[in-house]
């Protein structure tokens, strides 16, 4: 069968059974399991209240459940155990955490992880922060931000492509086509470098992709930010005698702080789970090995499923403190 | 802000540069991408993408016609002709007649073969070749000329990638791959989303408070925790790796973000609307698809982009649960990754292939931005 024909069908299956389902499932528990009539009729409403939000529910619950919640824990016994020739596994206590954690690559891993996470968050939101005071002010300030934000949509893989051509090197005679080597070479540098083969300083001209992709996002939600600050702040500032840079750094920050603090942890989820760039430009090599890479090799290349879910529940454990904070806050914000 | 007095500071005309400045940085490595998807691989080898829009200085070896084009004319052997077939292509300023001397003369000059005959270059690419014996060989003299060829972008390798049937590596199947992908990957998640949103925000029982924090808590959850026992599970019950897998897996992980989105959306319908309809009789079931389901038309539009983009984009779930060892159903993310392995230095099927790809999301994203930045802010947990 033809796959866009089998997609085709799919979306009517899915679509139809979806609303077969919610549209049945309400019809038998109003009308067969808690009719709205005979001698209970209140108590049947009344029942029946109880028991649709779960059928709701339901599909969700199965959805979430299955794809999210018990993979941790699944995950977690994986990483606890060794697989058997033959099926089955046997529990092993922390024996892939100690082979996990006599790996160079793993602590390489670690050590680019660190960088990103101090960079690139920091990054994304400093330009971001800039582009969406500049642009807020002038008049084709909504077409600038339209460009700064287009990356988002651009794929992972696909920004691997276009910077690598930035970074592209030829040979010392020959001309060079990738614009940073052409700068370089512009500016009086000697000869042109092989940018993602220099060891440390690659994972920065790879750090530079993702900070690309992420400072429109930055920009958009730190810009409606800015615009809800009320005048009046700003205006007794001025009237004060305060400069733009006194206005922008201790009027405008503090007072949204809170969303700045919003970003970056939005930011920070995203490099921990950064893949493609790393798997699509130097695949780890040259020292810019990251943990998810490096969890996928170990996982579909090494097959060695124990020490791949392993380097998983580290990236799990990264993410706890902030899927923690997420939780708290939007408790808080409920009540 | 524009009203308040002192805003106009001196500063403006900076503040447009520095504007100017970040978008040229943010568009250009985009720009260059495209430029090049446009040149044919010789340009692109020989100059910079930023250099396509003016005449570029090629190095070209040429030849004369073969010897037996020749005419003999009074007592000379004579070839004449043009050396890249036709006038005008592109313009000679200095030639050589050996690789290691390439501009000895200029345009115009007559050069000595070392075959005894003579030839004259004229810039616009005539040469006349003359010899006082008959010219022998198969091929004619080797001219190495430097030419400076007009701008020019061609549509061919558009046609390579796309419209070539015998191009093993062309993008036209992991399109639709991807294409077969994405839509059922949006369109279910929505479905199944809208009805959850709607029980956590609209209906009452126990247990809601805690359900809408462990959406918040899924929100983060890395799927890459998910990979092997997912797919574990999709060869126990017989699946194995398929569209179905692909379909499943972006709908389970698109969800959480699915209900907080809509759910978010819904709790600030206006609670008169539902509660009069309840009082005429209208079921929640009735309720959810007559009022809810078209007031919350710009959250499902703004999840929609999210979910298309990701599916789209995705590189990780088609790896894991979609592409089996025949490659049959590979995607264009994992056809381009393999394009950077083995065509590494070919830019010009890079760049298009690349472009073909990010094309799509590019002008979902500029038609439907209003919609995206409005998800974004009600996306982020605030």
């Amino acid at each position: 069968m033809h796959p866009a024909f089998q997609g085709l069908l799919t979306i009517i299956i899915g679509v139809g059974g979806c609303v077969g389902y919610y549209y049945f499932s309400n019809q038998f528990l109003d009308k067969v399991l808690f009719p709205a009539k005979g001698a209970n009729i209140g108590r049947n409403i009344n029942r029946a209240n109880m028991v649709r939000p779960w059928l709701f529910l339901f599909p969700a619950l199965l959805a979430l459940g299955l794809y999210l919640a018990y993979p941790v824990v699944e995950t977690l016994r994986m990483s606890l155990s060794e697989r058997l020739p033959g099926g089955g596994s046997q529990f092993v206590g922390l024996d892939n955490y100690g082979q996990m954690m006599s790996e160079p690559k793993f602590w390489e891993a670690l050590q680019n992880n660190f960088f990103w996470l101090l960079v690139v968050p920091a990054m994304s939101t400093a330009f971001g922060l800039l582009a969406a005071q500049l642009t807020d002010r002038i008049s084709w300030g909504n077409i600038a931000k339209s460009l700064i934000f287009m990356p988002m949509a651009i794929s992972f893989v696909g920004a691997a492509v276009i910077w690598k051509l930035v970074y592209d090197t030829r040979p010392v005679d020959q001309e060079q086509i990738g614009v940073l080597n052409a700068l370089y070479l512009w500016f009086g540098g000697a000869e042109p470098n092989t940018w993602l083969t220099m060891p440390f300083w690659n994972n920065f001209f790879l750090m530079a992709v993702l900070i690309w992709i992420q400072t429109g996002f930055a920009m958009v939600i730190l810009s409606a930010a800015l615009r809800g600050i009320p005048e009046e702040t700003i205006e007794a500032a001025i009237l004060d005698g305060a400069n733009p840079f006194q206005i922008f750094f201790k009027i405008k920050v503090p007072q949204i702080m809170g969303t700045i603090v919003v970003v970056w942890t939005t930011i920070t989820i995203v490099v921990l789970k950064v893949f493609d760039i790393v798997f699509a430009m130097t695949n780890g090599q040259w020292e810019t090995q990251v943990l998810a890479n490096y969890m996928y090799d170990k996982l579909f290349r090494a097959n060695d499923w124990g020490v791949g879910s392993a380097s998983a529940m580290v990236i799990m454990l990264l993410v706890t403190p902030i899927l923690i904070w997420n939780v708290y806050n939007a408790r808080k914000e409920m009540r | 802000m524009d009203n308040i007095a002192g805003t106009k500071s001196s500063l403006t005309w900076a503040v447009h540069i520095s504007v100017a400045l970040l978008v040229a940085l943010w568009l250009f490595p985009t720009l260059g991408l495209l430029v090049s998807s446009f040149r044919t691989s010789d340009q692109i080898a020989t100059s910079g993408w930023w250099k396509a829009g003016f005449p570029s200085e090629q190095n070209l070896t040429l030849r004369t016609g073969d010897p037996d084009t020749q005419v003999q004319d009074g007592d000379v052997f004579v070839i004449e002709g043009n050396l890249f077939g036709e006038v005008g292509a592109a313009e000679i300023s200095v030639f050589g007649i050996s690789s290691r001397e390439i501009g000895t003369y200029n345009a115009g000059d007559t050069a000595e073969l070392r075959n005894g005959s003579t030839v004259t270059v004229q810039s616009n690419g005539d040469y006349r070749q003359e010899s006082a014996e008959e010219l022998t060989g198969s091929r004619g003299s080797r001219i190495f000329v430097t030419a400076t060829t007009p701008p020019e972008f061609t549509l061919r390798n558009y046609q390579n990638v796309l419209f070539d049937p015998s191009n093993r590596e062309g993008m036209a199947k992991a399109f639709f791959n991807t294409l077969t992908v994405t839509i059922p990957a949006t369109i279910i998640p929505i479905l199944v989303a809208a009805f959850a949103a709607y029980a956590l925000a609209w209906m009452d029982f126990p247990g809601r408070a805690l359900l809408i924090a462990v959406v918040v808590g899924l929100l983060v959850v890395p799927l890459q925790l998910a990979l092997i026992p997912l797919l574990k599970f999709h060869n126990e019950i017989g699946i194995g790796k398929g569209y179905l897998g692909a379909w499943m897996a972006h709908t389970g992980f698109g969800l959480p973000l699915a209900i907080y989105l809509l759910r978010n959306y819904m709790v600030g319908l206006p609670r008169d609307i539902i509660e009069n309809a309840k009082v005429d009789g209208a079921t929640d079931f009735q309720i959810f698809v007559k009022i809810i389901l078209p007031l919350s038309f710009p959250a499902l539009a703004s999840f929609a982009i999210f979910q298309f983009l990701w599916t789209w984009n995705d590189l990780l779930v088609a790896l894991v649960f979609l592409i089996d060892s025949t490659g049959e159903t590979t995607v264009m993310t994992k056809q381009i990754v393999e394009l950077l392995g083995t065509r590494g230095g070919n830019w010009e099927i890079l760049a298009t292939s690349a472009f073909v790809s990010i094309a799509v999301p590019l002008l979902v994203f500029f038609a439907m931005q209003k919609y995206l930045v409005r998800g974004l802010l009600a996306g982020s947990v605030k």
